[in-house]
C-alpha cells in the first residue's frame, strides 16, 4: 500500500466474529486536524471499527496506518503511545481515585515498571493537571472522588484523562449519551476547542449534535460504508434516509 | 490535598510504629522465649501477607499459592543450613560422609549439582530471593500476557503448589521428601537452637518485617501503587492510557513472590526445618485467610491477622483439635462476608470515628485550665 498524506488510512479491513463479518472491505480516511462523526443504526459496526483502530479487536483482514505506520499488529499500549487515544461508551474512569489523580496517572510519563515507581508529581505534571482540568470544566474538581461525580462530568474526565496524553487521533465512542441539554452544549463547544490540534472520530447518534461539531461524516451501515460527505449531502442522500433517518 | 495527603501519611506511620513498638518492646518483655520464639515464627507468615495485600488487595489477583514462594525461600535457605550440619565429622557414620543423612539414606553418593551453590551463604541468601522471582515472573509473563485473570489465574497458583509440593515429595534423594529438611544447626557456626540466637532472629524477623511494610507502603504511594488501583477497577482505561498492564502485574506478582520467600527464610532459620506442609495448598489458601481477616487493603492490618489467626490456631487446636479446621473455615467465611476488608475495615469504619469523638468529646468538656488546675475528667 503507498504512503498517504492521511494521519489515518484504514483499507480493505475485514473483522469476522465466528464467521459473522461485523466489518467487511472497510476504507476510511482521516486527515490532520479533521473532525470525524461517524452515525450508522445499531448494530452497523461503529464501536467495532473504533475497537479495531486502538488494538481491542484484532482484523482479520486489511490494514491500519497511522502516520503511514502498520498498526494491525501492534499492542493496545504501543497504539496508544503512537498517539490514538480512545474513550469508552460508558464513562471509564477510576472510581475509587481523586479526580486529580485520575488525570495525573494519565500522564504520559513513568509508563513502565521502574518508570513508575521513579515517577514524582512535577509542577510541570501539576500544571498540565490544571491546565486540563480547566479544559474539562472540573477545576473546582479537583480533590473529589471521582465516583462523586454527575455522568456528565465523567465523561468530560475521561475526555480530560485523554488530553493529558495529548493524542493526534482522539476516538469518542458516544460521548454525550445521557447528558442534559446544557451538558451538550458543553461537551460540543469543548470538543470544537480540542479539535484544533489533533483529528477527532466520533461516533454519535444525536444529529443536532453531529450537524454542530462534523467537518464530514460517514454513515455505517451492515459493517459497510454507506455514505459519506459533509452533513447536508448526507442528510439529502436516499439512502440514508432510507436505512437510518426514516422518512 | 496536601493536609488529608499527610494524615492519611501520618496514620500510616503510626500504625506501623505502634507495631513495631508491640512487636519489639511490648511482646519481648511480656513473653518467654519458648512462646517469643513461636510469635516470631508467625511473624514469617506475616510476610507472606504482606505480599498478599500488595497482590490480592491492591493489584486484585488472588493468588492461592503463595506457599510456593514461602516454600522455595525456605528451602534455599534449608539448603545451606543442611548443608553446613553435613560436615564429614558429623556425618561419618554415612557410607558417603559430607552429604546430608537424606542422601545417604536414598543411595546417593554424590553431592547433586543443583546443590554445590548452597555451599557457600551469599548464594544461598541471593537464592531465596532470585529463585522465588524467577519462578514468579517466567510465571507471571506466562499467564498476565495471555490475559489470564481471576479465578482462572488463583486455579493456576494451586496447580503450582501442589506441582511443587508433589515434586518435593517425590525427589526424596534431593529434597528429603515428605519430612523436609530437618535437623538444622547452625548458621556460620552459630548455634541458631539457642535461646540467644531465637531472641536475635526474632528482633531480626521484627525488623525486616518493619523495613519490607515500609518499602510496601513507599511502592503504594509511588504512581505504581496509584496504576496497581486503577488496573484492579479500569484495567481496560489503563491499557488504553498506554501501559503494558502484564508487566505491571507481573512486578507485584515477583513482588508478593519474594515477601513469601523472605518469610519463609526467616521461618527455616527460627523453627529449624523446612517441609512440604508449608508448600501445598492448604497452607498457601490459610495464608490468604490471614490477610482477608486482618485486611487486604492494610499492610499491618495483615500482620495483626496473621498473629490473631495464629494465635487462635495455636489455642484451639491445643483444645479442640478437631474443630479447628471448621472453625477457621467460618472465620474465613464470616469475615468475607461480615467485613469484607478485615480487621482493618473494622478499625477504619468503628474503632478510630468511636476514638475522635471521645478525643473530641474530651477537648469540649476540658477546653482551657481555668484556675491552674487541669480539667480532670
Amino acid at each position: 500500500m503507498s504512503n498517504t498524506d492521511y494521519l489515518l488510512a484504514v483499507e480493505d479491513i475485514t473483522v469476522s466474529f465466528d464467521g459473522f463479518k461485523a466489518i467487511e472491505g472497510l476504507n476510511l480516511y482521516v486527515d490532520q486536524g479533521e473532525l470525524r462523526v461517524i452515525i450508522g443504526p445499531n448494530g452497523a459496526g461503529k464501536t467495532t471499527l473504533l475497537d479495531l483502530i486502538c488494538g481491542k479487536t484484532r482484523a482479520s483482514a486489511g490494514t491500519i496506518r497511522f502516520k503511514n505506520q502498520e498498526m494491525t499488529r501492534m499492542a493496545e499500549h504501543d497504539i496508544v503511545r503512537a498517539g490514538i487515544g480512545r474513550k469508552f461508551q460508558t464513562p471509564s474512569i477510576y472510581e475509587n481515585l481523586s479526580v486529580f489523580k485520575n488525570l495525573e496517572v494519565s500522564f504520559p510519563r513513568g509508563r513502565s515498571v521502574l518508570g513508575a515507581l521513579a515517577f514524582r508529581c512535577t509542577d510541570e505534571v501539576r500544571e498540565r493537571v490544571r491546565a486540563v482540568a480547566d479544559e474539562i470544566g472540573l477545576t473546582g474538581s479537583l480533590e473529589l472522588g471521582a465516583g462523586l461525580l454527575s455522568h456528565g462530568q465523567k465523561q468530560w474526565l475521561e475526555i480530560g484523562m485523554l488530553l493529558m496524553q495529548d493524542p493526534e487521533l482522539l476516538m469518542l465512542d458516544e460521548p454525550i449519551a445521557g447528558m442534559s441539554a446544557r451538558e451538550r452544549e458543553l461537551t460540543a463547544e469543548l470538543l470544537a476547542r480540542i479539535c484544533r490540534n489533533r483529528a477527532m472520530i466520533v461516533i454519535e447518534h444525536d444529529m443536532d449534535f453531529v450537524a454542530r461539531i462534523a467537518h464530514k461524516v460517514t454513515v455505517m451501515h451492515q459493517g459497510k460504508i454507506l455514505a459519506e460527505g459533509p452533513m447536508d449531502a448526507v442528510k439529502a442522500d436516499p439512502r440514508v434516509i432510507d436505512v437510518y433517518l426514516g422518512h | 490535598m496536601n493536609a488529608c495527603f499527610e494524615r492519611a501519611f501520618a496514620s500510616r506511620h503510626t500504625a506501623l510504629i505502634l507495631l513495631m513498638v508491640l512487636l519489639a518492646v511490648v511482646l519481648p518483655a511480656s513473653l518467654d522465649i519458648f512462646r517469643l520464639n513461636l510469635v516470631g515464627k508467625y511473624l514469617s507468615y506475616a510476610f507472606v501477607a504482606v505480599g498478599l495485600v500488595m497482590l490480592w488487595g491492591y493489584g486484585g489477583i488472588l493468588s492461592l499459592g503463595q506457599g510456593v514462594y514461602f516454600g522455595l525461600g525456605g528451602y534455599c535457605m534449608a539448603m545451606f543450613l543442611k548443608l553446613e550440619a553435613s560436615d564429614p565429622v558429623s556425618t561419618r557414620i554415612q557410607s558417603t560422609p559430607g552429604i546430608p543423612d537424606f542422601m545417604d539414606w536414598n543411595q546417593l553418593t554424590e553431592l547433586p549439582l543443583l546443590w554445590k551453590p548452597f555451599r557457600h551463604l551469599p548464594l544461598a541468601m541471593l537464592a531465596v530471593i532470585l529463585v522465588p522471582a524467577l519462578l514468579a515472573f517466567v510465571l507471571g509473563v506466562a499467564m498476565f500476557k495471555r490475559r489470564v485473570s481471576g479465578v482462572y489465574f488463583a486455579i493456576m497458583t494451586q496447580a503450582v503448589a501442589l506441582i511443587l509440593s508433589v515434586l518435593i515429595i517425590g525427589q526424596q534423594g534431593y529434597t528429603g521428601g515428605v519430612n523436609g529438611i530437618t535437623d538444622l544447626k547452625t548458621l556460620l557456626g552459630w548455634d541458631i537452637r539457642s535461646d540467644s540466637a531465637h531472641y536475635i532472629l526474632y528482633f531480626t524477623t521484627v525488623l525486616l518485617l518493619g523495613l519490607v511494610i515500609h518499602a510496601c507502603q513507599w511502592v503504594q504511594q509511588s504512581k505504581l501503587g496509584t496504576l496497581l488501583l486503577a488496573m484492579r477497577d479500569k484495567e481496560d482505561r489503563v491499557r488504553f492510557s498506554g501501559y503494558d498492564v502484564a508487566s505491571f502485574r507481573t512486578f507485584v506478582f515477583c513482588l508478593a513472590a519474594i515477601l513469601a520467600a523472605l518469610g519463609g527464610a526467616m521461618f527455616t532459620l527460627q523453627v529449624g526445618f523446612m517441609s512440604p506442609s508449608f508448600v501445598g495448598i492448604v497452607p498457601s489458601i490459610e495464608l490468604v485467610i490471614f490477610t482477608a481477616v486482618g485486611g487486604r487493603m492494610s499492610l499491618v492490618g495483615a500482620v495483626y491477622g496473621t498473629l490473631l489467626v495464629n494465635l487462635g490456631k495455636t489455642y484451639f487446636s491445643e483444645s479442640f483439635p478437631d474443630l479447628w479446621l471448621f472453625l477457621m473455615a467460618a472465620l474465613f467465611i464470616g469475615v468475607v462476608m461480615a467485613f469484607p476488608d478485615g480487621l482493618a475495615g473494622i478499625y477504619a469504619t468503628s474503632v478510630r470515628p468511636w476514638l475522635l469523638r471521645r478525643r473530641t468529646a474530651a477537648l469540649v468538656a476540658a477546653p482551657v485550665p481555668q484556675d491552674g488546675n487541669p480539667a480532670s475528667p
